[in-house]
């Protein structure tokens, strides 16, 4: 069997009467591409706060690259990296000063910010460009750089939050192949995503619904087991039945 | 230490890349300077006043009777010498002294003239001219009033004596508003719109995930303002030295040191600011109205603060400017040591503490 890098049992989290996230129990293990769906408002948002040591859970247990997500924090952020929706460079400074920055507060040293910059650099394509204020950059490329940033300190999880909201399908495509190529050096790449064909791309997807999992299984199995030809019909069928809306 | 240090540069970097900040950054101390060149008249109205009165006799006893009278001024008390003169004017407890000499009444009916010495604190020149003419008026006055019944005119001769800026330069009065304008603006202004800004772009929560503690991100936030703002105060020094021959009387490690302090206060502010709001408008809306506009008002700077009903008088104590105005008036201008202004000082540290806790306690709550 193989590490698990992701273990959560009975997590949940409750803000008053409110349970965000009801109990979730579920592994994830060590270079696995894992989806995380849900509707808006199903508690994915505070699922991954809680694993990313962000948020204290309510009740239940969790550990994330076998450290505790309420005694170990600040040992679980050095082993993850996380990219958020909104795009989250910073315009105003070049890729170098940007990669630099985010290596930086890491804590690389000065010899391995500029090894792991320049193997970044090679691997994007994009040395030319490593002088460029951000923001005069494509969209597509922003994107592919703050994944490549986001996992620059080597970490074992990477998080992503819906990374490819607003992108083209190509560069969405181009997106994937870095995720792949990432997973395959053994980062376990733990995303959420809206675009179901996306989903059909991970090994195996859970599927949240008012703040419970309701479905956890590769998206074959998905489908087999519901009986659609299709991960959206399969998310469809789920997330229709929630009773909180948004 | 190290990432502390990369992330103070990239702050750097942000404020140098933006052009318009670097303009507010440091156009705008040279432009308020110049802009409040211009002096600005106000009305004076009861303003403590001592009469020293060597002559007690009936032509002194009348003069006062009548300057009491008039709503402009509040005679504090009636000092027998004038050795104590010097401390209540550093104190900052009068205004304007006036003085009989001995003699006044008998000089006054013999020679025909007689004179009176006027002498005004003028570090707000502003108000010291517009005291020193509300007595000479008074005096005219009463001269007229004799001069009636008398066919020999007689002639009372106010000698008046503006202290600590006898040249009545304005700039005494707007240099110490400027700068806790300028600072307030700067410090304030840029730093909550700095953190607000990374809330808003989706990058704080990057910080927040990446094992760099909160407070560390909120230290090395305030430190580039912090330095920033010491340019400021030494551009806006060297300006008033070079530019409106305005010598710095005091200390100048004194007033570094009291500036750093209000500085200080300042960041806390904004931090605050940061914490309590999402979006850089209105980060920058509260900054302006809730800042500056105080600033303005309740300093002292442009309105004094005696004329203002006792609610606003009360009112202007919680605002930081005002203790820091009196602390650079008194330093810069009077030339007085640490001992004149520790009370202010007190009182403003004691508020950047406050604002200290309560900035962390919600920022404390704001993770949570």
């Amino acid at each position: 069997m193989s590490k698990k890098v992701i273990s959560c049992k009975g997590l949940t989290k409750r803000f008053g009467d409110f349970t965000a996230v009801d109990s979730i129990t579920f592994d994830v293990d060590k270079g696995e591409i894992f989806g995380f769906l849900g509707a808006n408002g199903a508690g994915k948002t505070t699922a991954m706060r809680m694993l990313c040591g962000l948020s204290n859970p309510t009740s239940g247990e969790a550990t994330i690259a076998g450290f505790d997500v309420y005694k170990e924090t600040e040992k679980i952020k050095k082993s993850i990296g996380y990219m958020s929706q909104k795009f989250s460079l910073y315009d105003d400074l070049t890729v170098q000063e940007n990669i630099t920055f985010f290596a930086g507060i890491y804590g690389l040293s000065d010899k391995a910010i500029k090894e792991n910059s320049a193997a970044l650099l090679k691997q994007l394509g994009m040395e030319d460009q490593a002088n460029k204020r951000v923001g005069s950059l494509p969209l597509g490329w922003k994107q592919k750089l703050a994944f490549s940033t986001a996992i620059i300190h080597k970490p074992e999880i990477v998080f992503l939050d819906e990374p490819t909201g607003g992108v083209d399908p190509v560069t969405r495509r181009q997106f994937w192949d870095l995720i792949y190529e990432a997973s395959g050096n053994g980062i376990t790449i733990f995303v959420t995503t809206h675009y179901m064909d996306e989903a059909e791309y991970c090994n195996r997807v859970s599927i949240m619904v008012d703040g419970r999992v309701e479905a956890l299984d590769t998206p074959t199995n998905l489908k087999k087991q519901f009986g659609l030809a299709t991960m959206d019909e399969v998310f469809y069928h789920l997330a229709r039945e929630a009773k909180r809306g948004e | 230490m190290k990432q502390f240090l990369t992330f103070v540069k990239k702050e750097f970097l942000h404020v140098l890349r933006d052009k318009k900040t670097l303009f507010i950054l440091f156009g705008m101390p040279i432009v308020q300077i110049l802009i409040f060149g211009f002096a600005l008249t106000n009305e004076v109205k009861n303003s403590n006043i001592v009469v020293v009165d060597y002559a007690k006799d009936i032509a002194s006893q009348e003069i006062i009777s009548k300057i009491d009278a008039s709503r402009y001024f509040e005679i504090t008390k009636s000092l027998a010498g004038s050795a104590t003169l010097e401390a209540a004017f550093k104190t900052g407890e009068i205004k304007m002294a006036i003085v009989f000499p001995e003699g006044f009444n008998n000089q006054l009916l013999h020679e025909n003239k007689a004179q009176i010495q006027v002498i005004a604190d003028a570090s707000d020149p502003n108000t010291a001219t517009t005291l020193t003419n509300y007595v000479s008026s008074i005096i005219n006055d009463y001269q007229a009033q004799l001069n009636e019944t008398n066919p020999v005119p007689y002639q009372i001769k106010p000698e008046v004596k503006m202290l600590y800026n006898p040249q009545l330069k304005g700039a005494p009065n707007f240099v110490p508003g400027v700068m806790a304008l300028i600072l307030m603006l700067v410090c304030v202004m840029m730093t909550a719109i700095s953190i607000v800004k990374e809330k808003e772009m989706g990058t704080m929560e990057i910080l927040l995930v990446s094992p760099f503690k909160p407070i560390m991100i909120i230290l090395s936030k305030a430190v580039p303002y912090l330095l920033l703002s010491m340019v400021n105060v030494i551009t806006i020094l060297l300006l008033s030295v070079f530019v409106l021959d305005l010598p710095i009387a005091g200390s100048i490690l004194l007033l570094f040191a009291e500036s750093t302090l209000f500085i200080i206060t300042c960041l806390t502010l904004g931090i605050f600011i940061s914490i309590k709001t999402d979006s850089m408008q209105t980060a920058m809306l509260i900054s302006l109205l809730g800042m500056l506009l105080p600033t303005l008002l309740f300093s002292g700077f442009m309105f004094p603060i005696e004329n203002m009903p006792l609610p606003l008088q009360w009112f202007s104590n919680i605002v930081p400017s005002k203790w820091y105005y009196i602390i650079v008036k008194n330093v810069m201008i009077k030339g007085l040591g640490f001992s004149y202004v520790w009370k202010e000082t007190l009182i403003l540290f004691g508020i950047t503490i406050f604002l200290l806790i309560i900035s962390l306690r919600s920022f404390k709550i704001r993770l949570a």
